[in-house]
């Protein structure tokens, strides 16, 4: 091995705590961008084979009821590849030994075969035979989530009779990749299933012989999917059709795909603020280890060392770190990225994680952290081999100092001789001062970032369910139910309040922009469902017009005032314009709301409701469902604090997760760079603190020069990283704002004093480290040696 | 290939010349001072000849010494060794010129701590056209027991030696010592002096040794005197002291 070789290992060793914390910034860059970009690449790749393996459909449409012969002309639309009619039934179901109540979808198959579309991927058992009436196959989550087992017995309400069915497989749909019941945000594969059973059966059971209520279509190649929509929709019109519509409105893939917007915004922003940074720190921290080096730099050169030799030693010691950092980071990216995945096939079933590790990930997260390690490097060897040998050898000139504008204030008199060291040395380095100062206000900036996330997450939920929906129950009914019902529900068991409500499918347009979603017609002063105005409070709904979510019109482009066109996707199916009167302001999801009278004078119908929020007595529960059940027309009995509980475990399993992974990355940074500025400072110190010493200052007064200026420069740096925090914080909201959930920009004061309180142990903790290092130094020789 | 060390019949005029300096001038900046190092050197050192340069610190010697072995470069005049000007010289060139004829030994030795006493002469016998081994240039100087210890490991002198050796390993023309003796105490400094006036006998090396220590110029052919950045005088002795003989 060369000698020079030979020194660069033995640096790397006496490096080695700067080496390692260099290599931990690299690694926590390396390992955010390979974390996201991964769990993003496992995520769609996994999406786009099932979609693909499974022939996901591409057009979808409800409607009431058509006969079968209606088929052949949907076929025959043109670019129409394959049409599959199914009969789709919402029911409720009874697990044994499980009491709340469940919601069930049950979809019809071709007798004993494979649909067309949405090919099911069989995980336990077999599909049902043929002729086999009571045969079914469940969603593997539903499966997993009550422990059933093919040869295992459920009961179905199928339209008010009670059916037993019996599991024969358990069943993954690309369908259904997503499993949520209609008015949920959040899977609760307890109380939802999704079942399939054979045609004939279904449609006896369903009064659907010879008909169909849904049909699936896939499109040729090229074909226009908003043409074969409009045809679809001309022809079901008759048939009770409420609308077709392609992938982008169907439940789980908008769910799926909100998902990958999301994880797409985090693959982006993250990894660039992290990487940015650990860019940053590194070209500060890795030229000035280098400088501490200009007197080797001038021996080499003086026995006839080239500079190019000289880069080269140099580049390799951070190249020999980046490498160090690099592999780090990849692995427990990969590691980390792999975990993510399987939490997310938790929530999105799939059969199986396609997970890889994509080269230009890796080399695009290396070649960064090595680029910005490089060019420090470089930039500060530069430096060294421009003077000529002989100055390199020199001790530095005594650079020029100068008194501060504090010492020259009031202050004056309670500066000590060592105050006024500190001050001078900072002041007299001022470029030096300031890039540590940048340098640990960026690391806090991480850490107000990701402490932002912890707390905005659980805010965001908080107003949801304490200031948005504060009822205890959610029921929807069948069919549009006289308003009458309201009292009825009152004088239930356990009942406290009831608010009743009418939803009715629209679409919304605006200019070439359009939503589909449904309006609320809700009492004028809702209080169980309250709609929250831009300052968080309550507001009530005037007698006429349209409120909408402020998220969603941004989205569409309207403002107060502007007429929105709504397309009614029931009943009579009309087109009208209604103005937009207000903006309602939350946290979770998007909606636009009515006054309920105002709505059924739209719908041209009488005082309607299709749903109802109770606020319940919770010792009563239980016989509140027993007698709930036995209401006609109550298709699903939702619990809220389910609800907010699966959405809290979501949020504590994604996001948050990948929020306490930047926490401890952020910390970590960190520290890397609080302790490099301390060793550094204390490199370029030693022999000014030894001649203090000599001189009679005591250990704790010549410690507390290094001290001081390590905390002068952590405190001078604390506003600047909040500041930095929040704009990292303001990009982050930025790019997450989207349809299923907007994380407020709410940074609490907690977030600013953990991400403070990180910072200052980091400081506190390389403060004491630097100091036993002093301790340690041997005054007589550092006074000897050249500096 | 050594002459009679008491005696030199031809004299050093007679010989070779290898550096020769015209008018040279330096000024430099020290933070915000400037300083006139020197203010117009003419000088010739001749091959296989020991000179020590003697002057007050701040005199310029070392100055002087940095522009001939090409670790400075001078505000005006020129330098030139043998056929090769340095006045005007590239980086390159002079890292070139460094490499092949000169050899350094400094005041406190700047040896590479995370190296061995062998290895720091091995990493300057590495990128020489014609060095001895290591091992032999360290016994050259008495280190030959002392291979693998590290600098912390060696006292001063053993350092001061070492480096001595690692600039003698490439075979340079000339050595070039900047008061190689000044961080050791007159013991150690005369093991050192010893050391210098063996090579200079047995490789026939040009040495100038930079001090402000009189007793060593007893020890050279010239004593050259600098004065605020000129040459105040040169004395030519009629015989070399052994470096044993010295004591101050």
């Amino acid at each position: 091995m060369r000698t020079l070789n030979r020194k660069l290992l033995r640096d790397l060793a006496t490096l080695k705590g700067q080496a390692a914390a260099i290599a931990l910034v690299i690694a926590s860059g390396v390992m955010t961008l390979i974390i996201a970009v991964t769990t993003l690449d496992a995520l769609s790749l996994t999406q786009q084979r099932f979609y693909e393996d499974f022939h996901f459909a591409e057009v979808f449409a409800d409607l009431k009821r058509a006969p079968e012969s209606v088929a052949g002309r949907l076929r025959d639309i043109p670019g129409v590849n394959q049409v599959e009619t199914r009969v789709k039934a919402s029911v409720r179901l009874e697990v044994p030994g499980f009491d709340d109540p469940v919601r069930g979808l049950l979809l019809s198959i071709p007798e004993g075969r494979e649909p067309l579309l949405n090919h099911l991927y069989l995980r336990e058992g077999r599909l049902p035979e043929p002729g086999r009436a009571e045969e079914v196959v469940i969603s593997d989550a539903f499966a997993e989530a009550h422990g059933l087992r093919a040869g295992d017995r459920i009961e179905a309400i199928i339209r008010g009779r009670l059916s037993t069915l019996r599991v024969s497989g358990t069943v993954l749909s690309p369908e259904h990749v997503y499993q949520i019941a209609p008015t949920d945000l959040l899977p609760d594969y307890k109380r939802y299933g999704i079942l399939w059973m054979n045609r004939r059966a279904l449609a006896s059971a369903y009064g659907m012989e010879g008909a169909f209520n849904n049909v699936v279509v896939s499109l040729q190649s090229g074909a226009a999917e908003a043409e074969v929509i409009d045809h679809l929709d001309r022809i079901l019109a008759r048939y009770g059709g409420i609308g077709a519509h392609g992938r982008d409105d169907q439940h789980s893939h908008r769910f799926l795909d909100e998902e990958l917007k999301q994880l797409r915004a985090q693959a982006v922003i993250l990894p660039t603020i992290f990487l940015l940074v650990s860019a940053f720190l590194l070209n500060v921290v890795m030229s000035r280890i280098i400088r501490t080096q200009r007197e080797q730099v001038a021996v080499l050169k003086a026995f006839g060392y080239g500079n190019l030799d000289i880069a080269l030693h140099y580049g390799m010691l951070t190249g020999l770190i980046v490498l160090l950092g690099s592999v780090l980071g990849i692995g427990f990216g990969a590691w980390a990225a792999s975990g993510l995945a399987a939490i997310y096939t938790e929530y999105f079933r799939f059969p199986e994680m396609s997970f890889r590790l994509q080269g230009w990930v890796v080399f695009l997260a290396v070649a960064v952290a090595a680029g910005a390690a490089m060019l420090g490097t470089l930039r500060a060897v530069w430096g060294a081999v421009r003077l000529p040998p002989a100055e390199g050898m020199r001790p530095e000139p005594p650079a020029r100092f100068r008194r501060g504008w504090l010492e020259r204030s009031a202050l004056r008199h309670w500066l000590d001789q060592p105050a006024r060291i500190i001050l001078r040395n900072l002041g007299r380095h001022p470029l030096k001062s300031s890039l540590s100062v940048l340098g640990i206000a960026m690391s806090l900036g991480l850490l107000v970032m990701g402490a932002y996330q912890l707390n905005a997450v659980d805010h965001m939920i908080d107003t949801q369910y304490r200031e948005v929906m504060r009822m205890d129950l959610h029921l929807t009914f069948s069919d549009p139910t006289p308003a009458r019902v309201h009292s009825e529900l009152r004088h239930q068991p356990g009942v406290l309040a009831v608010e009743t409500y009418r939803s009715v499918p629209v679409r919304l347009l605006a200019g070439h922009r359009e939503y589909r979603t449904s309006i609320l017609g809700m009492d004028e002063q809702p209080y169980l469902r309250q709609l929250l105005d831009g300052r968080q409070r309550p507001q009530g709904l005037p007698p006429e017009g349209l409120l909408l979510t402020d998220y969603l019109a941004q989205d569409l482009g309207l403002r107060v005032g502007d007429e929105v066109r709504v397309e009614i996707q029931e009943g009579h199916r009309q087109t009208v314009t209604v103005p937009l009167v207000g903006l309602v302001d939350e946290p979770l999801g998007v909606g636009a709301y009515m006054q309920r009278p105002a709505l059924n004078r739209l719908m041209r119908e009488g005082p309607a409701v299709t749903g109802a929020w109770l606020m319940i007595d919770s010792g009563q529960q239980r016989a509140l469902f027993d007698s709930l059940w036995d209401l006609p027309g109550v298709a699903s009995i939702g619990m809220i604090s389910e609800a907010e509980r699966n959405i809290r475990e979501y949020m504590d399993d994604t996001i948050l997760m990948f929020a306490l992974v930047f926490v401890l990355l952020a910390t970590s940074i960190a520290f890397a760079v609080v302790y490099n500025n301390a060793r550094i400072a204390f490199a370029e110190r030693s022999r000014e603190l030894a001649t203090l010493q000599v001189l009679g200052y005591s250990r704790g007064e010549v410690s507390w020069i290094l001290v001081g200026e390590i905390l002068l420069l952590t405190l001078v740096a604390l506003p600047f990283g909040w500041l930095i925090g929040t704009g990292f914080a303001w990009a982050l909201n930025q790019a997450f704002s989207m349809d299923m959930f907007r994380v407020p920009l709410v940074i609490t004061p907690g977030a600013y004093g953990f991400a403070t309180a990180v910072v200052l142990t980091a400081s506190v903790a390389a403060a004491v480290l630097v100091v036993r290092r002093l301790h340690r130094l041997d005054k007589v020789a550092v006074l000897k040696a050249v500096e | 290939m050594a002459a009679d060390p008491k005696k030199r019949p031809e004299g050093s005029r007679n010989r070779d010349v290898v550096f020769e300096t015209r008018g040279l001038t330096k000024t430099y900046l020290m933070g915000e001072v400037e300083i006139h190092a020197l203010q117009g050197v003419d000088l010739k050192l001749y091959a296989g000849e020991l000179v020590v340069m003697l002057g007050a610190s701040g005199s310029g010697k070392s100055t002087l010494l940095n522009i001939m072995g090409g670790l400075d470069t001078a505000s005006s005049g020129t330098v030139r060794y043998r056929d090769q000007e340095l006045t005007n010289a590239s980086d390159k060139a002079l890292t070139l010129f460094r490499r092949d004829h000169v050899g350094f030994v400094f005041q406190f030795y700047n040896l590479i701590a995370s190296l061995t006493a062998r290895e720091n002469v091995a990493i300057v016998t590495e990128i020489s056209r014609d060095p001895m081994p290591p091992e032999e240039a360290l016994a050259l100087v008495g280190l030959n027991e002392r291979l693998d210890h590290f600098p912390a490991q060696l006292s001063g002198g053993e350092q001061q030696r070492v480096a001595i050796a690692r600039a003698i390993a490439k075979q340079p023309a000339v050595l070039l010592c900047d008061e190689p003796t000044g961080a050791l105490d007159s013991k150690t400094g005369i093991q050192v002096l010893e050391a210098l006036g063996h090579i200079n006998e047995a490789m026939d090396t040009t040495i100038a040794i930079i001090t402000h220590n009189e007793v060593i110029g007893e020890m050279a052919d010239r004593v050259i005197r600098l004065r605020d950045g000129r040459v105040e005088n040169i004395h030519e002795n009629d015989k070399r002291r052994p470096p044993g003989e010295l004591r101050w």
